[in-house]
């Protein structure tokens, strides 16, 4: 195959859009693709100070590269989840890539910071690891973001996941999680803008991207996904895309285009109506946050208590 | 030819397939599914392979919210 650009050859084809790129091409196209993200969305101004949540994985180091190369102010916050040598490795690449690219990368470690890891506290809460490790993620990362004063948290979420998420979201109707659904969640108060600049983009040209720029990431799964719904959406959606190419991003993009708005009534939190979470300080609809409830059950769990107060009262 | 495959890493031998589309057809791989890498670099779906070839298929799909 030959580049639509250049004619050389081509080192990956992109059959949703009917092309082949070689490897400048393909890099070309990947930076044009997010700068229209960013523009259509109205995702990031310029001066504006951006946090990237990056896990180590393809696509928050990709996303971190590609915002730099923009020119955006970009840092990332990289939030150790305790889950075992995968959290160990994943931490080691973002901490390679900081240092290649001498970049600034802040970091939170849950166990050690907040006293708790994403499986003993999804064991303790009984809920699954995925949801905790989320809240977790979304609450720590406005917090950090608010109190070192970046205006938006950018994550890697790609075309990919966005049409699973939103295919889990159709086929329960779900309509709360359909009117919150979109590219850009516009900063409130207390929570700061929330962009996902990569969702015209898909796994396969993330992947792509950083094999072509010598980019190491973590190339294991984090062992909590394992037989998850978001793995098996994704399955179903690929073998439709083998199909007919372009299947994922015309579901996406005529929801996010036509059919989103029509789901803005089913928003339900009233953003006026929040109050302080007495702990944290967070926006939170009662008087302690989800997260800090999380943290707080999780801490008490038994195992998690000290051995030298079994052993003080005798 | 020698195929690196992931999660669990194996590695297999193979010959016959003549190009990256027909070896995933082989192994029962959903192209849309993978990146493929032969011999160090990214190639297309029409690529040819021979017996002498190294290939490593990596899954691109992560899971997670
Ligand atoms: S798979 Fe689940 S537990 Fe693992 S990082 Fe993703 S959301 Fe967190
Ligand atoms: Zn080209
Ligand atoms: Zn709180």
């Amino acid at each position: 195959m030959r580049c639509r650009r250049c004619k050389a050859d081509a080192i990956i084809d992109l059959r949703r859009h009917n092309a082949a790129f070689c490897r400048d091409c393909f890099v070309h196209h990947c930076h044009e693709q997010v700068r229209r993200a960013i523009h259509d969305y109205e995702m990031i101004e310029p001066g504006a100070r951006v946090l990237v949540a990056v896990s180590g994985g393809k696509d928050s180091l990709a996303l971190w590269h590609i915002l730099r190369e923009l020119g955006y102010e970009a840092d990332g916050l990289y939030l150790g989840l305790g889950i075992g040598t995968y959290s160990d490795e994943s931490g080691d690449f973002a901490r390679a890539f900081a240092q290649r690219f001498d970049l600034t990368l802040h970091e939170i470690d849950l166990p050690a910071d907040l006293g708790f890891d994403i499986p003993e506290g999804a064991r303790t809460v009984r809920r699954s690891p995925c949801g905790v490790c989320g809240l977790s993620k979304r609450h720590l990362f406005n917090q950090a973001a608010s109190t070192h004063g970046y205006d938006i948290v950018a994550t890697g979420h790609n075309l990919d996941d966005e049409a699973a998420v939103l295919f889990g979201n159709t086929l329960r109707w779900d309509d709360e999680y359909l009117a919150r659904q979109f590219p850009v969640l516009p900063a409130t108060d207390g929570f700061v803008r929330k962009v996902k600049p990569l969702v015209r983009v898909g796994e396969r040209e993330m992947a792509a991207y950083c094999v072509v720029l010598g980019i190491d990431y973590i190339l294991e799964e984090c062992p909590m996904a394992v037989g998850n719904r978001h793995l098996a959406y994704k399955e179903l959606l690929n073998s439709l895309e083998e199909r007919s190419p372009g299947a994922k991003a015309a579901f996406l993009f005529n929801f996010l285009d036509r059919a989103h708005e029509r789901f803005a009534d089913a928003a339900v939190v009233d953003k006026d109506d929040l109050l302080r979470c007495t702990i944290c300080g967070s926006p939170t609809p009662g008087e302690v946050c989800a997260f800090c409830r999380l943290q707080a059950r999780a801490c008490a769990a038994p195992d998690s208590v000290p051995v030298t107060l079994r052993g003080a009262a005798s | 030819m020698f195929v690196v495959l992931r999660n669990p890493k194996r590695e297999i031998e193979l010959s016959g397939p003549k190009n990256v589309e027909a070896l995933l057809a082989r192994l029962e791989i959903v192209p849309e599914s993978v990146i493929v890498i032969r011999n160090d670099e990214l190639v297309t779906r029409d690529a040819r392979l021979v017996d002498s070839d190294r290939v490593e298929i990596r899954p691109v799909t992560s899971g997670g919210a």
